[in-house]
């Protein structure tokens, strides 16, 4: 088994270690990257972490269950509250989402090679956070059974949806976003699955595998095609990751709602999903790297990497922050003053301050290569910036609404156990999807690792 | 069944030889009517033995009714009698002819609601409605606009009735010992009773009502008394005018009825006297204080001046008002008869003195058109006081007008029920027949009437529900409802109001007039023959064309009393008032609940109080220098000690509560009411005893360290600088009318929008509405009228604790100034119908949009509940179908509802749509015609109710409609205008006319 690089290795750039082990040969790689979803038992240690998230799972289906037979009302919305855990949930995952096609489609691009050991992982990460998101825009309907009238269809009536709507851009975006990452996804995945197909010891498994292989034979014009066929969706992918955050922060944005009419917040939104994209990644990625002993492809460097991203949107979060505070201040707007107090100094101020420790302070550790390169440090600081991430969707969302307009319409809101449920039933979603996928799918991609054995140190011009 | 019987029954008509007596039973087949079958002499005898097989003959269901009530067998019957039920509503029209009021169909045409012209009753007066019933339900009520008491308006008591009427908890069948039994039972059994009175002349007979004012009533009662001379008639209500009577006895030596015309008043004193909701001609009243307060009256506004331990809504009108215990009034009122040359005390205003000296040189000013009143739970001292106050002031006969009372003789309530339980103690009393009431809950705490009622030998009740008194009653008669019977009631002023069916008694319900007739006679008559009879022999002219009319209107008209001179006594010397010290009681009636009989209507209970928003509860009301002193947070469980007796209540800080007055609503912590009541409130009377009706001193406050959550509606009362609520002064207002508008910040222009102004031309109707906070009372009744126009459901106190109630027209309260003497502002705020409407953009499938006419429509059909629009509307008027609120509603339940108006499902949006259905129906009857609807044709639920007439509807495009000149005039504006939302709503700004002498 390959170690952990020796630590305080760097090269030219100053990162840390390599992008591989030293020592790989294709034979090495392909066969240890196929053990995996080939190998006739899993680790303990999977069976213990999907049951946690099958349970879970479980939970969102009593949870849903019910909130078919009752409706939104037993979750804590109210008047003014409209949208609570629902919508905070939903902007959460889709921002968790963003990593995965971010590394895949957009350093992909840019030629950087650090996408490699975690691209398929992420790809893989997007596509169940974006289920996980898209189950809350239906559920969160008060007659989610009419969902699809939002869809422009050829409709009888003559009846289309409302296109000024910012919710209807978000099913074009999020459905678009979905599509293309699926695509993206599967497409990199068609040479990695005739590679298990090939070492399949059953003929049951070389079936299945050779299916969804889609009879990949390996032959240059196979490759030629997949590459430029890969290429072109990644370019396709690569304005995606900007736009669906964009339009989801239309949401907000478009409203007159103080705390959400603001032009920061594409941007801003942007920069947080990719924030905590990278955090779900690293809290994800650490143990299992750690659990399946892959140390040796997904190497301290692509760790240090991703911190670094975490840093710079870390940053432009939080100078997201400070905008929006300036802004209520500058403009003069006596409803922006008042949000904006409310947020830090309201009823659901502990949020508020709660979220700048989260968001501003704790990334604030990465500074350090020390911290960047600990694992248990760097998985402590992703977790407090995924929480930070739900607080912040919290405190926009909830903030924003409790207190507009109206003094004798202010509200609180309080979730309920079933609001709970739900947050927690997807996040059983999202792991069973996962544990599915590192038991099935292979994990890491195995063509585009063996072009790092072939070419450890290419340097894109 | 056999015939012959060993057991003789006291009781039966068989007594004495055990046989049958045929020219009785001959005389009770006459006596009925209709298809009445009966099965054998003993039945139509009304033996025991029958009554006995009758409850054999279906054991197992006679049994199941009495037994403790399992659940599936509760089930059951329910469903079966459910099933019954909505049969019975099918019933056809009653028999007797009544008119429609506004044009006499030639036959009912199906989907064409009528209007039929009656009377609601509140502790006995009269106010004249309107109800609206499709295909013979009844589902709205209205003022009737010819009415002299209320001149169109209803009370918040009157819009809710309907809802008692489909009750499922009403009592629905005759009960004897609790066993259900018939009215021909009942009748029997009275008839025996009734002889063995009339040989001790009715010695042992006693009625107690409440308060009465019905002429056929006191007829009867009049025969009855002299069929009976030694019988005895009690009047009592819980909350009832015995101090305004004693008040006036002592100022003038005898029973006079005091009315106020506040039209001609330009100074008002009102001494704890909240006359602009809890009088019985407060519907006038608030109409004529309105006159005087609108920027634009031509005798100028009028300034009134209250004095009052808790904020009313009289209170928040005034231009200055004091809290002060109820207990320090007197004092005040001596101090002001001192300064207007009356034997008074000056001393006893003590800090107060200087507010009660200008107050003094104010109404002098105004002499002769100025009025003081006093409210009824001030003793009978300061009502005299006032009577003679008024007289100094030269304002009787002009402000002030006295006609004689109702009764010849004084009504005194309080006595006559003490009286009462003490016959009934030494036995002197022996048979009660008691007329609605609830005496066991209500009567005071000292008196103890269960224990009375334990040692009556026969003890009779007509009541509409079952209640802590039918517990104690050998037999309980299910009353009809007011909407289901013949009858007739006086207003405050005197004016006879006709009381007419809507449709027949639902249970079998008999009416009071029914009741005492069968007392006194058998056969009996029903009770449209009693009043007509009654009628057809007061000498009416051209009698048959006046009883007609009198259907039509609602009214007999001009039988109101005349006024008459009253000459005072010498005015006592009042000396040495000194107001107690320490912490005091005050007992009010509840705004919802009244003194407890409205406790299972559901639409009163979730209306959100004036003041507290409280819904579903009441509370210990306790200034906010108490809770200081106490520590106290709202819903902080105390326990009360007065008078030795304790209550745990929580509190509810009330700013502009008097600093040591604690204030206790009635009518709430009832044992046994239906199911919508139980186990809401607490109960005041548990405090309540009969030398301190109204207020004492002597309280004691005990944190016991307990909370209670609360439901209220509005939680912050602070308008946080925001242009939502104006207001300024009459006097600001004299020298600049724009004064306002130049304050604020102007509305964007016109063309401040990227998008075309003229994008949307409205060429036909313009809808608009404007509501004057100049004359807004915030008495809730617009509230509860939307809610029945609209078949808005109520969701209960959790849902409202969540913030989901469903009223599409709120009261929003507002507070300025100091805490302890706030000034109170409201403000009515339904849809806004912006024609910028930021909800309708933001809708993904255009659930919610514009008509050519400027209302923003909800589609509920569309609707897929994304809630979207209500986030991003900045009034927060959007109501939503969290939960499925109208599950599991009884087919009787369903009938209340409006056929004309969709009943939303859950997870759809809802909201005022200007109530678009009755401009659809003023729409087909103005094409009908070829014309356009006129102004004032059209009315919204909200503007027809409002006693003050402060909400105006109608068209924007034409400029003589009066909303056209409502939004002209300078004090209009649109609220949060700066957003650019251009509302179709405006309000007046509200101004105040302080006495330029007085600091605040």
């Amino acid at each position: 088994m390959i170690g952990d690089p020796p630590p305080g290795k760097s090269d030219q750039h100053g990162n840390p270690g390599e992008l591989i082990a030293p020592g790989q040969t294709y034979a090495g790689i392909t066969g240890r990257i196929t053990s995996i979803p080939l190998a006739k038992q899993p680790p303990r240690a999977w069976y213990f972490g999907f049951a946690i998230g099958f349970a879970l799972l479980m939970m969102l289906f009593l949870a849903v269950t019910w909130l078919l037979v009752k409706g939104v009302g037993i979750w804590g919305i109210n008047m003014p509250v409209a949208w609570g855990f629902a919508i905070v949930n939903f902007v959460w995952w889709i921002g968790i989402g963003h990593a995965g096609t971010f590394i895949s489609a957009i350093l992909l691009l840019l030629f950087q090679q650090w996408r490699t050991g975690i691209n398929r992982f992420t790809e893989a990460m997007t596509l169940f956070a974006v289920a996980c998101a898209g189950i809350f825009p239906l559920l969160h309907l008060g007659r989610p059974w009419v969902f699809w009238w939002i869809l422009p269809y050829p409709d009888t009536m003559g009846l289309w949806p409302q296109f000024r709507s910012p919710l209807v851009w978000d099913v074009f975006a999020v459905s678009t976003y979905f599509t293309v990452s699926l695509l993206f996804w599967y497409l990199g995945l068609l040479p990695d699955l005739a590679s298990v197909r090939d070492m399949a010891e059953t003929p049951l498994k070389r079936k299945i595998y050779g299916f969804f292989a889609l009879g990949w034979r390996g032959s240059a014009a196979h490759w030629q095609r997949h590459q430029s066929a890969y290429l072109l969706l990644a370019g396709l992918a690569a304005p995606l990751v900007l736009s669906v955050h964009s339009v989801v922060s239309f949401d907000f944005s478009v409203a007159i709602v103080p705390g959400w009419h603001s032009t920061i917040f594409p941007p801003y939104f942007v920069a947080g999903a990719i924030f905590s994209g990278f955090a779900m990644v690293l809290n994800i990625i650490i143990p299992i790297r750690k659990l399946y002993r892959l140390e040796g492809f997904i190497t301290t460097r692509y760790l240090n990497n991703m911190a670094n991203i975490m840093l710079v949107t870390g940053e432009m979060v939080a100078y997201g922050y400070l905008i929006e505070a300036f802004m209520a201040w500058y403009s003069g707007d006596k409803f922006e003053e008042y949000m904006m107090h409310n947020r830090a100094f309201g009823p659901y101020g502990w949020v508020f301050w709660g979220l700048m420790v989260l968001n501003v302070a704790v990334p604030q550790l990465l500074w350090s290569r020390r911290v960047r390169t600990n694992t248990v440090l760097l998985f402590l600081v992703a977790f407090a910036i995924n929480i930070g991430m739900w607080v912040e969707r919290f405190v926009i969302v909830i903030t924003s609404l409790q207190r507009d307009f109206m003094p004798s319409a202010w509200g609180m809101y309080t979730p309920t156990a079933w609001d709970w449920a739900t947050l927690a039933g997807t996040v059983g979603l999202f792991l069973t999807l996962l544990f599915l996928f590192i038991r099935f799918v292979p994990m890491i991609s195995i063509s585009e690792t063996r072009e790092l054995v072939a070419e450890p140190k290419k340097i894109p011009a | 069944m056999p015939m012959n019987r060993h057991d003789h029954h006291p009781i039966s008509e068989t007594e004495d030889s055990g046989r049958i007596d045929i020219s009785r039973i001959r005389r009770r087949l006459e006596e009925m009517h209709g298809l009445n079958y009966w099965r054998s002499l003993d039945e139509i005898a009304g033996t025991p033995e029958f009554q006995d097989f009758l409850h054999r003959e279906f054991p197992s269901a006679a049994s199941e009714l009495k037994d403790e009530v399992s659940r599936r067998h509760f089930l059951k019957i329910m469903g079966a009698s459910l099933a019954l039920t909505g049969m019975a509503a099918c019933t056809r029209q009653p028999v007797e002819k009544i008119v429609p009021y506004v044009k006499q169909p030639p036959e009912l045409v199906p989907g064409k609601p009528l209007h039929y012209a009656t009377t609601a009753l509140l502790d006995g007066f009269a106010t004249g409605i309107l109800v609206t019933t499709h295909e013979g339900r009844p589902t709205k009520i209205e003022g009737n606009p010819d009415h002299p008491i209320n001149l169109g308006a209803t009370t918040a008591f009157g819009q809710a009735m309907v809802l008692d009427l489909y009750d499922p908890d009403r009592a629905q069948t005759v009960l004897n010992a609790g066993k259900p039994a018939s009215w021909e039972a009942f009748l029997s059994v009275m008839n025996l009773e009734m002889r063995a009175q009339r040989e001790k002349k009715g010695a042992g007979l006693r009625i107690l009502s409440g308060c009465v004012t019905s002429p056929v009533f006191h007829s009867q009662m009049r025969a009855l008394l002299a069929a009976f001379p030694l019988a005895k008639w009690c009047q009592r209500e819980p909350v009832g005018l015995d101090t305004v009577r004693l008040g006036a006895q002592i100022a003038f030596g005898r029973a006079v009825e005091t009315l106020y015309n506040f039209e001609k008043a330009d100074v008002i004193l009102a001494l704890d006297a909240d006359f602009l909701s809890t009088h019985p001609a407060s519907l006038r009243y608030a109409r004529q204080f309105s006159t005087r307060r609108r920027p634009d009256t031509a005798d100028g506004m009028n300034r009134l001046y209250v004095a009052e331990p808790s904020s009313s809504i009289t209170g928040a009108m005034a231009d200055h008002r004091l809290s002060l215990a109820a207990g320090g009034i007197e004092a005040l009122a001596s101090a002001l008869a001192h300064r207007l040359g009356l034997p008074g005390d000056d001393g006893g205003a003590g800090e107060h003195g200087g507010w009660i000296a200008a107050v003094a040189a104010d109404l002098k000013r105004a002499a002769g058109r100025s009025a003081v009143i006093a409210g009824k739970g001030q003793p009978a001292s300061v009502h005299a006081l006032v009577h003679w106050i008024n007289g100094a002031l030269g304002n009787a006969g002009k402000t002030v007008v006295y006609t004689n009372a109702f009764d010849s003789e004084l009504v005194n309530g309080m006595e006559s029920l003490k009286k009462l339980v003490a016959d009934i103690e030494s036995g002197s009393a022996d048979m009660l027949v008691m007329l609605g009431g609830n005496p066991v809950y209500d009567a005071p705490v000292d008196i103890d009437f269960s224990k009375a009622l334990e040692k009556l030998k026969m003890c009779v009740r007509l009541g509409v529900d079952e209640n802590e008194t039918s517990r104690f009653c050998h037999w309980h008669i299910p009353a009809a409802h007011e909407l289901e019977s013949w009858g007739d009631a006086r207003a405050f002023d005197g004016t006879v109001s006709i009381t007419q069916p809507l449709i027949e008694p639902l249970y079998g319900g008999k009416t009071p007039l029914e009741l005492i007739d069968a007392l006194l006679r058998q056969p009996t008559r029903n009770s449209y023959t009693i009043v007509r009879d009654y009628w057809s022999a007061q000498n009416l002219p051209d009698f048959e064309k006046t009883w007609r009319k009198a259907l039509s209107d609602g009214f007999i008209a001009g039988t109101a009393f005349e006024t008459i001179a009253v000459t005072s006594a010498e005015p006592a010397r009042t000396s040495n008032i000194r107001p107690g010290g320490g912490l005091e009681l005050v007992f009010r009636p509840d705004p919802s609940v009244w003194d407890g009989r409205f406790v299972n209507n559901a639409w009163l209970q979730e209306l959100p109080r004036p003041f507290t928003k409280l819904t579903w509860d009441n509370a210990a009301l306790i200034s906010p220098a108490l809770a200081q002193r106490e520590q106290l947070q709202n819903g902080d469980v105390v326990e009360l000690e007065f008078r030795g007796r304790t209550l745990r209540i929580p509190v509810w800080i009330l700013p502009g509560q008097a600093e040591n007055s604690v204030t206790l609503h009635l009518g709430y912590g009832r044992q046994k009411t239906g199911r919508v009541g139980t186990g809401t409130g607490f109960n005041a009377y548990a405090l309540r005893t009969s030398d301190a009706l109204w207020f004492g001193s002597g309280l004691q406050i005990r944190k016991t360290g307990e909370t209670y959550p609360f439901s209220t509606t509005q939680r912050h009362f602070n308008v946080e600088g925001r242009d939502i609520i104006r207001e300024g002064t009459w006097q600001e207002f004299q020298s600049d009318p724009h004064f306002m508008s130049a304050r604020t910040e102007p509305e964007p222009g016109r063309d401040d929008t990227l998008y075309s102004p003229d994008e949307f031309k409205y060429t036909g109707y313009k809808w608009g509405m404007s509501i004057d906070l100049n004359t807004c009372i915030g008495c809730n009744t617009c509230a509860i009228a939307c809610q029945a126009e609209n078949n808005i459901p109520t969701v209960g106190k959790d849902q409202v604790a969540r913030g989901r109630e469903m009223h599409w027209i709120r009261v929003d309260a507002y507070y300025r100034g100091g805490l302890d003497d706030p000034e109170i502002s409201h403000q009515p705020v339904p849809c806004m119908h912006c024609e910028n409407a930021p909800c309708e953009v933001v809708c993904p499938v255009g659930a919610t949009v514009h008509d050519d006419e400027g209302l923003n429509m909800q589609v509920y059909n569309r609707c897929i509940g994304t809630r979207y629009c209500s986030n991003n509307c900045p009034y927060k008027v959007r109501r939503f179908n969290f939960l499925e609120f109208n599950a599991g509603m009884t087919s009787v339940q369903k009938m209340v509802k409006n056929p004309d108006v969709t009943v939303r499902s859950r997870g759809v949006m809802e909201k005022c749509t200007y109530c678009t259905q009755r401009i659809n129906a003023a729409r087909i009857t103005a094409e009908k015609e070829d014309r356009k609807i006129r102004d004032g044709e059209l009315v919204t639920a909200c503007q027809a109710a409002c006693p003050a007439e402060a909400i105006v509807f109608g068209d924007l495009n034409d400029p003589a409609s009066r909303v056209s000149k409502l939004r002209a005039q300078p004090l209009s504006y649109g609220m949060l205008g700066e957003l650019n939302t251009r509302p179709r709503t405006s309000y007046l700004g509200k101004l105040r006319n302080p006495n330029p002498e007085m600091k605040s």
